[in-house]
């Protein structure tokens, strides 16, 4: 299974789950719920933190973070 | 009319939906800025006048996505929010949501929906939402919540005057719910309802899940909560996830009922141009340079004039004072003591408001999040975060408005790391002692015809303390124990136009808590400072006078001569003199003698004191002319040795001492108000000094 920080700029999946319990509460009170959709905007200049879009909105999170967000495309 | 109604309203939302200038709308001057008792945000109220009859107390709450905290200070929602004893329990709450982003908003308000709260929603950044393509049923959504619904602009104040007669109108809870406690739960949530004679289920449900947030419980009601946990073998955030989902899923089949267009992304383009260029490898860099050099720039030439004026003004009412007091220990102590002391804090006053002014258009643009996102990968690496840079480089103009600026740090330890090695930052104050011992030990030539040896030397004491500030973190990363997992998980906003009178309204917060916070500190250790440099143990200082008469009764100086060299007597025979005395066995080691002794421990008043101190001593009167002082301390003899005192190791070893030592009472007093206690300035304290002991020992050493 693929997670977010394996992504690509432009490239768009669906997030299918979580493998850390502790930030998946944190991601989901942010609108981050299994089945939304979510966009690989843009990296910082040294490939982390990263910059999403999800929900209609951006976001900015470290890849360690986006590593425990599985996607599904 | 007399008012009559007096209401507290708790004003919620998530970061960045506009709360602070909702704030500043409806209570313009009339905030008052306090503490929230055990944690470091700042608690935020202000009186607003609803009607002839009506007035609300409104308490501005950090910004939060969810009634479940993520950080320490966001516990303070729970505690005011579930808590009816807590004098800050709201009657009543306004939630301010961002139209553009309507679905994460909603999620707090069904929490608080649920808690029984009667709230409003105030539908900011409608406008946006509108260019978006957006459109919301605001009737149907009204009815769905069961909770009115009102638009606001709370940059330009529309839909303020509505949203005040719905605050001061009578408002019923919400007879919706949206999250029925777990069958699981629901036993143990009987129980608590019945000892603390909780009417609301989720009021209950939230005792057992947040119990450490609610302060006001009783260390027998804690035990009671606990045993309780235990029996059902309930633990915190068990049902969270699926609490979360299931408030969604209620929030989506709302948002499918009112939404009447969905919006496009189309009106983000501008905002995701400039992140092309913001974020970019190069421009993104150079930009955020150019930006500090402006910042910089400012904080010097734009605050010289002003602190000029400050110390002006401060030396003709002492002078003023000197015609129109009685003499007297009293009149020294306002004129020596108080007056320059409360100088001492209003002279930093230009340098503060000018930083946090473009802090706060930095964060007001949304440039601030850009600049976190781009730094944080580097700050990590020693044990920092991104939201460190700002107050790192705050703490090149001064380490106390850097210290505030570090409550932006989510993370305690991430923060207090940033807290901890931020006064290593080469302050201005140091400035003037740099400049003096630079000029007085490196010759002024220059190498390939534009290095300047002495700027050069200048532009290595920074990066001196820039490197020490770099190896502490990086040290303390491994020592300090983090008490929460340190986040970047941070909204990128859209890139606006700052609000002015958002900036206006935190430079006057900002200099307040300084002035009022720090400078009680500062006056009092002044005044310490000004009895120790003014009393001595027999009678030596009341016959300074006649004692210098006599030893200089064959010379002949002139009357001025003859007051400074009665001055330098005296504060030789002081007790600061004295604590310089003795203290030279200790300093002896690193090359300096008494005199330079006396301005040490004059120092930690202020740095820049060290040059007005040598001035005193070297019998220079008032005087903080730099090229005199530089031309006295020049032929300063080391009587030991017959050279001159001020040797390049001396010099050198000075200012190695300088860079790393803490030796800023003001400081102290900021570190001792953002971390609660004395326990983190003392070893700052200790830290800095220790370090600065051992590298200038090393240096002089070294160089002699």
């Amino acid at each position: 299974m693929k997670n977010v920080a394996e992504m690509v700029p432009g490239e768009i999946g669906v997030i299918s789950g979580f493998t850390d319990e502790f930030l998946s509460l944190k991601l989901m009170e942010m609108g981050l719920l299994p089945g939304t959709a979510v966009q690989f905007n843009f990296t910082a200049p040294f490939g982390d933190p990263i910059c999403i879009s999800v929900s209609g909105y951006d976001l900015s999170l470290r890849l360690e973070e986006a590593a425990t967000i599985s996607v599904f495309n | 009319m007399a008012t009559i109604n007096k209401f507290k309203i708790a004003l919620v939302g998530k970061p960045n939906a506009g709360k602070s200038s909702l704030f500043n709308q409806l209570t313009g001057l009339n905030q008052k800025i306090g503490n929230f008792p055990g944690v470091t945000v700042d608690k935020r109220t202000g009186l607003c006048q609803l009607n002839p009859a009506t007035q609300a107390q409104i308490i501005d709450l950090p910004g939060i996505y969810s009634f479940y905290p993520r950080t320490l200070d966001e516990k303070v929602v729970t505690e005011i929010l579930a808590d009816k004893k807590n004098e800050l329990y709201p009657d009543r709450v306004v939630l301010i949501a961002d139209a553009t982003n309507l679905k994460n908003c909603l999620l707090l308000l069904t929490q608080i929906i649920d808690l029984g709260l009667p709230v409003i929603l105030a539908l900011n950044m409608m406008d946006q939402a509108a260019k978006a393509g957006l459109s919301i049923d605001l009737i149907k959504l009204a009815i769905q919540l069961d909770v009115p619904v009102v638009m606001i602009n709370a940059r330009n104040g529309h839909g303020i005057e509505e949203l005040k007669k719905l605050m001061a109108a009578p408002l019923p809870a919400s007879s919706k719910k949206f999250y029925p406690i777990e069958k699981e739960a629901k036993p143990a949530t009987e129980k608590i309802k019945e000892r603390f004679h909780l009417a609301n289920d989720y009021v209950a449900y939230q005792f057992l899940q947040q119990t450490k947030s609610l302060v006001s419980l009783s260390e027998e009601e804690r035990a009671f909560i606990t045993e309780v946990s235990n029996h059902y073998q309930l633990f915190p955030g068990k049902y969270q996830g699926a609490e979360t989902i299931l408030r969604f899923g209620a929030i989506q089949e709302i948002l499918n009922k009112v939404i009447v267009k969905s919006a496009n992304n189309e009106w983000k383009r501008t905002s995701k141009r400039i992140d092309a260029i913001v974020t970019h490898k190069i421009w993104g860099y150079l930009i955020f340079f150019a930006l500090l050099f402006l910042v910089f720039q400012s904080i010097f030439a734009w605050a010289e004039l002003p602190m000029d004026l400050i110390d002006l003004g401060f030396a003709h009412l002492a002078e003023w004072m000197a015609t129109h007091l009685p003499q007297g220990p009293v009149f020294d102590l306002i004129t020596q003591g108080i007056i320059p002391g409360i100088g001492g804090i209003v002279i930093f006053i230009p340098q503060i408001a000018i930083l946090f002014a473009f802090i706060s258009i930095l964060e007001e643009s949304g440039y601030m999040a850009r600049v976190v996102f781009l730094m944080d990968k580097i700050m990590r690496k020693v044990g920092l975060n991104g939201k460190s840079v700002v107050p790192l480089i705050s703490g090149l103009a001064c380490a106390i408005p850097a210290i505030m600026a570090t409550r932006t740090i989510e993370s305690w330890k991430d923060r207090l790391i940033t807290i901890f090695v931020t006064p290593f930052m080469s302050c201005s104050a140091r400035l003037p002692v740099y400049a003096i011992l630079v000029a007085l030990i490196v010759p002024e030539e220059r190498h390939f015809g534009i290095f300047n040896m002495q700027g050069i030397v200048l532009m290595g004491l920074y990066l001196l303390g820039f490197t020490a500030a770099m190896c502490s973190a990086l040290v303390m990363k491994f020592i300090i124990k983090a008490k929460e997992r340190s986040l970047l998980i941070m909204e990128m906003p859209t890139y606006r136009s700052p609000k002015w009178s958002n900036v206006g309204l935190t430079i006057i917060e900002k200099t307040k808590s300084f002035v009022f916070e720090a400078g009680k500190v500062i006056l009092a250790i002044s005044i310490v400072l000004w009895v120790l440099a003014s009393y001595g143990p027999g009678d030596k200082l009341q016959n300074a006078e006649k004692n210098v008469l006599e030893s200089v009764a064959n010379q002949r100086l002139t009357e001025e001569g003859l007051e400074n060299r009665i001055a330098a007597y005296k504060l030789e025979h002081s007790y600061a003199g004295i604590i310089g005395k003795s203290i030279e066995p200790a300093i002896r080691p690193l090359g300096y003698d008494w005199k330079i002794g006396i301005a040490l421990i004059t120092s930690f008043a202020a740095r820049e004191v060290f040059v007005g101190t040598l001035a005193t001593i070297y019998s220079l009167g008032g005087t903080e002319d730099e090229t005199t002082v530089k031309e006295r301390l020049r032929t300063e003899i080391n009587p030991e040795t017959g050279e001159p005192r001020y040797t390049p190791a001396v010099g050198f070893s000075l200012l190695v001492f300088y860079t790393f030592a803490m030796q800023c009472m003001s400081t102290l007093a900021v570190v001792k108000r953002e971390t609660k206690g004395w326990k983190w300035p003392m070893i700052q304290l200790a830290y800095m000094t220790g370090l600065a002991y051992l590298s200038a020992f090393i240096v002089f050493q070294s160089l002699s």
